[in-house]
Order: C-alpha cells, then structure tokens, then sequence
C-alpha cells in the first residue's frame, strides 16, 4: 500500500519532467532506493507495472532500481557503521548521537525518453 | 523516431510532496489557521480525544476536523455532534495522507473562520512520518496499552513530533506501564518534544493539553 502512494508521487514528479523537457514518452527510469528508505523493491516493481499502464508518457517505462546500502556516522567519535546492523547506537564508542549519512534515499537518478 | 535522450534528474520523489506541503503551509499562516497533524496508532483514542477537547474549546475557538480513514465516515458524524465542522478523507486504500490530499480536505471542508484544525491521519505509525501534510505541528498519540517502548520500536514518529500524548492514562495501573520511562525512550529520540499524559476519560491532563492548544494557536496567528 504504501509502494502505491510512492510510485503515484513518482508519477506526480516523471510526467512534470517530461513535460519540461518536452518529451512525449519515457522509456526508462533509474531509482536510487535506500536500504531504510521503508520501500521494498519488489512491492514498488509490482505498484510500478500496475500504475505506469494508466498513464500515457510512461506506459511502457521500465524501472531499474539501484539499492544504496545505509550508513551512520557517529557525532562522538566520528566513524561511520552500518546501519542495519547496529541501528541509532554507534558500535565502536556506544554513543546515541548518531546521524543517518546515507540509505533513506527514494531518488529518481536518470531517465530515457523522446 | 526521435532520438532517445538520457536527463539527469536527481530529485527524491518525497520533494514533490515536500514543496506543495510547504505552499500549505504558508497559506494557513496567511490566513490564521493552525493545521495540526494529529498521528497513532489505530484504536490509540484519536476521536474520543478529539471529542473531549471539542467539549472544553469549541466555545472559544473555531474548529474544524478532517477525519482520515480508508473506508466510512463514522469518525466524522461523531465529532461533528461534539460542535466541530468536519469531513471524512477517505484514502482509497493508501496508508498515509500527503499534502495534495490534505488541500483537498480543506478545500471541502473550508477554513474560512477556523482558528484550528485537526487532520486525523489514518492510523499508522510508519509512513504518516514521513509525508508532511503542510500542517504547522505534529502531534502524536501513544495510548498506555500500547506499552513504553514503543519509541524504540517507531523512531521516526517519534523523531518528528512535535507534542507527545500519552493517552488512557487512567488504565495505567492494570498495564506494567513506566511513565519515566516512556520519556526517557522519548528524549533519546527527541530532546525537544513535549510529553503530556492525560485522560480523556477522567480529565486528567486535559486542562495542560487545552493550553497547549490555546498557546499554538495564538503562537501560529502572531
């Protein structure tokens, strides 16, 4: 359900590009998708294929995801660890002072078209 | 055929959303209406909440509710009879509300006059974080029942929210429910949000909550 509402937004976003760059189909769109994004790449493949045949400019667009592993720094002492191994709390100092620097990403990176 | 062309966009899809919630935003500061994201889980008391406040503001500020659900309008009629002028979104299926969907709200129900209104999102802990609806504060209700560690296991909401209700306070004593520790679990994810246990059912903690209310709104009109 809530790969629906993600791919509706991507929709939202694709068709105002392609408007701006005049283009009357896309055929291709690469997504960067963050591990702790809360997106799950197969439900978002499914919700894609549904919701593109609905519309004109991306009718036949396929989508190519790009998995981005996520990756916290530690403000205390400075490194950086997985985030899916050990959370919000840094494994090398034990500090909770920790800012997520990369893995929430739902980013639309290129697309093809003309 | 055209020759196919490669655009860098490089754009996060919640942008989109990000941009028209704070168009939003903008205008109900224009026009004086606080929107409060009202977020928890389901069954967490968001209505009967919402009924016992109408009860104690509805003669002092204009209010108006905006119930979120994927189906019926049940929410809607209830606290309509408790002197607010609402509507019932329906979300067709989807999780969340997002911002062209909360303007839409209030293009039905119409904010003219209203000091204050509430979206009741739909209940959720997840995604309803992580979508701004253009509204000016974030509130969060976590019921008692729901247990204390529930920030540790919903960062985000907890992240976001500006106010936290711990709602049903009166069954505290049946639940191995620890207030000191709820906030400690809240603080870690949140230094600056605001804790506020209270009951709709015997009252207690109504009073703070009300004057939380009165402050943000006047706060929102300055």
């Amino acid at each position: 359900m809530h790969e629906l509402g993600i791919v509706f937004h991507m929709i939202d976003t694709l068709e105002k590009v392609a408007r701006a760059n005049e283009l009357a189909t896309i055929s291709r769109v690469s997504l960067n998708l963050g591990e702790v994004s809360g997106v799950l790449p197969d439900y978002l493949l499914d919700c894609w294929n549904w919701a593109v045949r609905r519309t004109e400019v991306l009718h036949d667009a396929t989508l190519d995801i790009r998995p981005i592993a996520a990756v916290t720094v530690c403000n205390a002492c400075g490194r950086t660890y997985g985030t899916i191994e050990h959370g919000k709390t840094c494994p090398h100092c034990g500090d909770a002072d920790t800012v997520l620097l990369r893995g929430n990403e739902i980013e639309i990176d290129t697309i093809e078209g003309c | 055929m055209d020759k196919i062309r490669i655009i860098e966009v490089k754009e996060d899809v919640r942008a989109n959303n990000d941009r028209a919630a704070e168009a939003l935003r903008e205008r109900l500061r224009d026009v004086g209406t606080l929107l409060i994201n009202l977020m928890s889980s389901p069954g967490s008391g968001k209505t009967t909440l919402l009924s016992a406040t109408l009860d104690r503001l509805a003669d002092e500020l204009a209010i108006g509710v905006m119930e979120a659900d994927v189906d019926s309008d049940v929410d809607a009629h209830t606290v309509a009879a408790h002197g607010a002028r609402a509507i019932q979104l329906h979300t067709g299926g989807m999780c969340h509300l997002d911002a062209a969907m909360c303007e839409q709200g209030l293009r039905n129900l119409g904010i003219v006059g209203l000091d204050l209104v509430f979206l009741e999102n739909v209940g959720n802990l997840i995604c309803p974080a992580e979508f701004d609806t253009g509204a000016g504060a974030k509130v969060m209700i976590l019921s008692v029942p729901e247990g204390h560690d529930k920030p540790l296991k919903y960062p985000l909401m907890f992240e976001v929210s500006d106010l936290v209700i711990v709602s049903k306070m009166d069954v505290a004593p049946y639940f191995d429910f620890d207030l000191e520790e709820l906030e400690k679990n809240v603080r870690m994810r949140n230094p600056n949000a605001t804790i506020l246990p209270l009951s709709a059912k015997t009252g207690e903690g109504m009073e703070a909550w009300c004057d939380w209310l009165r402050n943000a709104v006047m706060t929102w009109k300055a």
